[in-house]
């Protein structure tokens, strides 16, 4: 690093690791002020000159280039401190890291122990009131007898999902998220250590209740589900696309309601295959039970995937 | 409220990275929020002052770049920009596309001190 002017500028990349400071001639002139000269990466030479800091005007900057162009149109490759002794020099750091990078780590983990353990795990996600915990207590009465399975919890407040599945014989754990509107991965993690693992079990994880956050964050699960209701808009997947982006399965609730409403199936589907083309779409009602032999073959199929090895996640 | 989470991960992100490289203070962060990514910025920039209070990224500059959809056209077979998951293609006007880039979310650079 040079002393005078305080520009090295050594960028640090993620790793930590300093990398190789840029050419870079000087030419200091006591304590009036110095000359010095910058070439960039694409040959660039750029030459300045700064004022001494203790010359009463201000650091002076005087620029000449080597080549002509608008100053406008470039930036400079390089960081210096125009304020000699004043304070200490500014550094860039190179980043390129993923802000979601901790849950992907999560994530990561979570995958990996469904997969040692053979677990189908579904994240499951819709808006509120889309019948999400209905369909489950369905799903665990009618097949409670065909495979191991546990279920995870989220809402803000409250265990009474949890209570609901509870009361099929089934294990769940209830995650309060608090002000939280989504699950994150580390609950996740946190919340199979408090239920364990069944060898070759199904673990259903009911998200809060939101068709915006749970896109975001990646739980680790096998499969995503996204729940969409006859009640709801027929445009929801254009409202809300990159929950449809993520859902591995479309499942349209509530269709025994059709009859005294004006939804149509068809258009729902259509939009939700614009935005994501080929999206296995359930019809179903898990109050009266129509179309439920769908789903469950659908889990059938992901539950022999788990087993066999074969399926170790989405991503 | 998950642009909570997104800036707390990024203060984490840019904390860490700042002690690594031996900073006393963050004086500008610089960020990637893709286009087609479901954060809003300016709640990220509200969330990201609250955060931040109290570690070494207090009172730095945050700058948010904001990255276009990209996406792979199935029926084209080419890379074209997309405005949103819901548009199609605007060469061939189908909805057979693949998302390549445009919702990403990086911390990209830190100017320290």
């Amino acid at each position: 690093m040079c002393g005078v002017c305080g520009c090295s500028g050594i960028p640090v990349d993620g790793t930590g690791e300093e990398t190789a400071p840029p050419r870079h001639g000087h030419h200091h002139e006591g304590d009036q002020g110095h000359e010095h000269e910058h070439v960039g990466p694409d040959g660039t030479v750029h030459r300045h000159r700064h004022g001494g800091g203790g010359g009463g005007g201000g650091p002076g900057h005087d620029h000449h280039h080597a080549v002509t162009h608008p100053h406008s149109d470039h930036h400079h490759d390089h960081h210096h401190d125009h304020h000699r002794g004043e304070g200490p020099a500014t550094r860039l750091l190179r980043v390129e890291q993923d802000i979601l990078a901790k849950n992907n780590a999560y994530a990561a983990t979570n995958r990996a122990l469904f997969a040692a353990a053979g677990v189908f795990s579904v994240n499951l996600m819709s808006s509120p009131g889309a019948g999400k915990t209905t369909l489950l207590v369905r799903t665990l009465t009618d097949l409670k007898d065909r495979f191991p399975a546990a279920v995870i919890e989220g809402d803000q407040q409250t265990s009474m999902d949890a209570d609901r599945i509870r009361a099929t014989g089934t294990p769940a754990v209830q995650v309060n998220t608090g002000t939280g509107c989504h699950l994150d991965a580390l609950m996740v993690t946190r919340a199979v250590g408090r239920l364990g693992l069944a060898v070759e079990s199904v673990l259903f994880i009911e998200n809060v209740g939101n068709l915006v956050c749970p896109a975001g964050f990646d739980l680790g699960q096998t499969r995503r589900v996204v729940v969409l209701s006859t009640t709801e808009g027929e445009d929801k997947p254009l409202k809300y696309p990159n929950m449809i982006a993520a859902a591995d399965l479309l499942v349209v609730n509530k269709i025994d309601l059709l009859p005294h409403l004006t939804f149509d199936v068809g258009r729902l589907v259509d939009y939700a295959r614009r935005i994501k083309p080929g999206l296995e779409v359930v019809e179903l009602s898990a109050s009266t039970g129509v179309g439920l032999d769908r789903w469950y073959q659908w889990l059938e199929t992901g539950i022999a995937a788990a087993r066999s090895g074969r399926d170790t996640g989405d991503r | 409220m998950h642009e909570l989470a997104l800036s707390q991960g990024i203060v984490d992100v840019v904390c860490r990275q700042a002690e690594t490289g031996g900073a006393c203070r963050v004086l500008r962060v610089r960020i990637a929020i893709g286009a087609l990514s479901s954060v809003a910025p300016n709640a990220i920039e509200f969330c990201f002052d609250a955060v931040s209070r109290g570690t070494l990224a207090e009172g730095a500059r945050l700058e948010i770049d904001r990255p276009p959809g990209r996406a792979h056209c199935l029926s084209c077979e080419t890379v074209v920009t997309i405005a949103g998951r819901e548009c199609p293609c605007p060469l061939c006007g189908e909805h057979r596309w693949v998302l390549v880039g445009g919702d990403d979310l990086r911390v990209l650079e830190l100017e320290v001190a």
